[in-house]
């Protein structure tokens, strides 16, 4: 097999492009604001990735689109559901994983995985914000501070303020509250964070959860989140490194592209090879 | 002549109103609430003074209600908002039986007896969906100031379908609509819409009885008056002081109080 393989995640709030070298190892990844047109921002994220491998698209053989935008993407030979993706990927790097939790700008999902990679059960919230990033984005900007700030400023915070959590619109009030009577910024982040991993916990009991659990999507940039579900679920959880976190369903779309190039006489050596 | 005032502090405005013997409205004031409740009610009172060209002294009784009523610190007692706003209905428009009120961070569905007093009522306190603040995050979305959303949404004659539930998510699915080319009063349209279905099914939880009577201070907008008449049997009733009424209401329980403590005094005097 001598082709590269893409995968390109269309997400709410981001999209991404990860892009494997015939030998499986990662050549190159994009990120770009998602934005409202589809088709294009996948093929820019897509063409960056090309030029950070030094690759160009004849180079590719099989590209895979997943997550909300995926049906949006017209250089996909193929489109897999976020939860494929993500089995996939967090199996990349550790092929333990039996439970995912992934959360992302609008959305949250857990899902339980079978030793065989396929998905066994999941549970997505992207009804309510108040499950989601876009919670703790809005804590933030109540206060003043932008996306990239929140993980600098709860990792500072020493106590976590009980933020109820329920509404991301009502939390505005709340932090209001708590900064007039002197509250620091940083145990306002710490505690909004606590209650998103409360939300988070409680989908992954309804998912049955079982380790190893291993935690993708965006917001697991900020440090504070992982901690927390360790407090929370009184276990090891597995983190993707640095910020490949985001990159793990684009990578998992990749990684299955690669197994679909080797279809059907290499099937068995790809599988043996992961 | 005695006057009593009611002070509604909302979420998003703080409302005052003083009446006299005679049930009859002879102030109003309205005021941003903002981060300071305390002053926001003092203000609103004040002004309400001196729209009437009263004196505080001469406001024998003052009811605060809405979530801040505990900060009306002059107020003499506090009556929830609910009572408040099915009594300030039921004055306006005796037949009212069931009451929707769109504030700023909450509808409340109310049913009420003949004599305005709550038989029932529901409210959404966990989730901004459906209240003002969804109307507040499409025009910060689309950009336009909040008095015009409605006469935006009149235009409107192909409504999009707003399948978000949740207000943070409408503002980015506005903006997707926008993106996919549809027309800002269109996109209105479909907001309203939703707005208005979500509140008829909060009446629905209550038991809908006619007459209907729309407060609060979303019942100023026209396109919501017309996506819940279209949604309801009969049109509802909207007053040009539907922003008041909790206010109003809450003045009217400050008059009763009055009247209450006076007529004891008066037998009193005649034994």
């Amino acid at each position: 097999m001598s082709a590269f393989t893409a995968g390109i995640d269309v997400g709410s709030t981001y999209t991404k492009a990860v892009l494997l070298r015939p030998d499986g190892e990662i050549a190159g990844r994009a990120m770009e604001p998602t934005g409202f047109r589809l088709a294009e921002v996948a093929e820019r994220a897509f063409g960056a990735a090309l030029r950070q491998a030094g690759a160009s698209s004849g180079d590719v053989g099989y590209v895979i689109a997943t997550v909300f935008g995926r049906h949006q993407v017209e250089i996909a030979d193929l489109q897999i559901t976020d939860l494929t993706a993500a089995a996939r990927g967090a199996a990349f790097f550790f092929p333990g994983t039996r439970t995912i939790l992934d959360i992302g700008g609008q959305t949250m999902k857990a899902s339980r995985i079978g030793e065989d990679r396929k998905v066994k059960s999941f549970r997505l919230n992207d009804k309510c914000a108040a499950g989601t990033g876009a919670f703790l984005e809005k804590t933030a900007r109540y206060m003043g501070y932008g996306t990239a700030e929140i993980g600098p400023l709860a990792a500072t915070s020493k106590e976590a303020i009980p933020i109820s959590g329920v509404c991301a619109v009502f939390a505005e009030s709340e932090v209001i509250n708590h900064l007039s009577q002197g509250v620091s910024p940083a145990d306002i982040m710490h505690g909004a964070i606590v209650s998103l991993v409360g939300r988070s916990v409680q989908l992954m009991k309804r998912v049955r959860m079982e380790p190893e659990f291993t935690l993708i999507g965006g917001i697991l940039r900020f440090e504070r989140m992982a901690g927390v579900i360790r407090e929370q679920l009184g276990t090891e959880v597995n983190v993707p490194p640095g910020e490949m976190v985001q990159f793990v369903s684009a990578l998992g779309a990749a990684v299955l592209g690669r197994q679909r190039l080797a279809q059907p006489e290499q099937r068995a050596v790809v599988e043996a090879a992961e | 002549m005695a006057y009593a005032a009611g002070v509604d502090v909302g979420s998003t405005q703080t409302k005052a109103v003083i009446v006299d013997e005679q049930r009859v409205i002879v102030a109003r004031a309205l005021t941003e609430t903002g981060a300071n409740v305390i002053r926001a009610a003092e203000r609103a009172f004040a002004e309400s003074l001196q729209d009437a060209g009263l004196r505080e002294e001469e406001v024998e009784f003052v009811v605060g209600t809405g979530y801040g009523r505990y900060k009306v610190t002059f107020g003499n007692t506090q009556v929830t908002e609910i009572s408040c706003h099915g009594r300030g209905a039921v004055h306006m428009f005796p037949g009212t039986r069931t009451v929707i009120d769109m504030g700023g961070q909450d509808t409340k569905a109310i049913r009420v007896s003949a004599t305005g007093e709550i038989i029932d009522f529901c409210m959404n306190d966990k989730c901004a969906a459906g209240t003002g603040r969804f109307l507040g995050a499409a025009a910060a979305a689309l950009d336009i100031p909040l008095d015009q959303l409605g006469p935006t949404a009149l235009a409107g004659e192909r409504p999009v379908k707003i399948s978000t539930t949740c207000t943070v998510f409408a503002e980015s699915e506005v903006l997707s609509w926008l993106g996919k080319g549809k027309k800002i009063e269109d996109i209105l349209l479909g907001v309203h819409q939703s707005i208005a279905s979500r509140s008829v099914g909060l009446l629905r939880r209550v038991g809908i009885e006619d007459e209907v009577t729309f407060t609060g201070g979303v019942a100023k907008n026209g396109a919501m008056i017309a996506a819940l008449t279209a949604r309801l049997t009969t049109a509802p009733n909207v007053s040009e002081d539907s922003h008041y009424m909790g206010a109003l209401g809450a003045a009217l329980f400050a008059l009763d109080h009055i009247v209450a403590h006076r007529a004891p005094a008066r037998t009193g005097g005649a034994a």
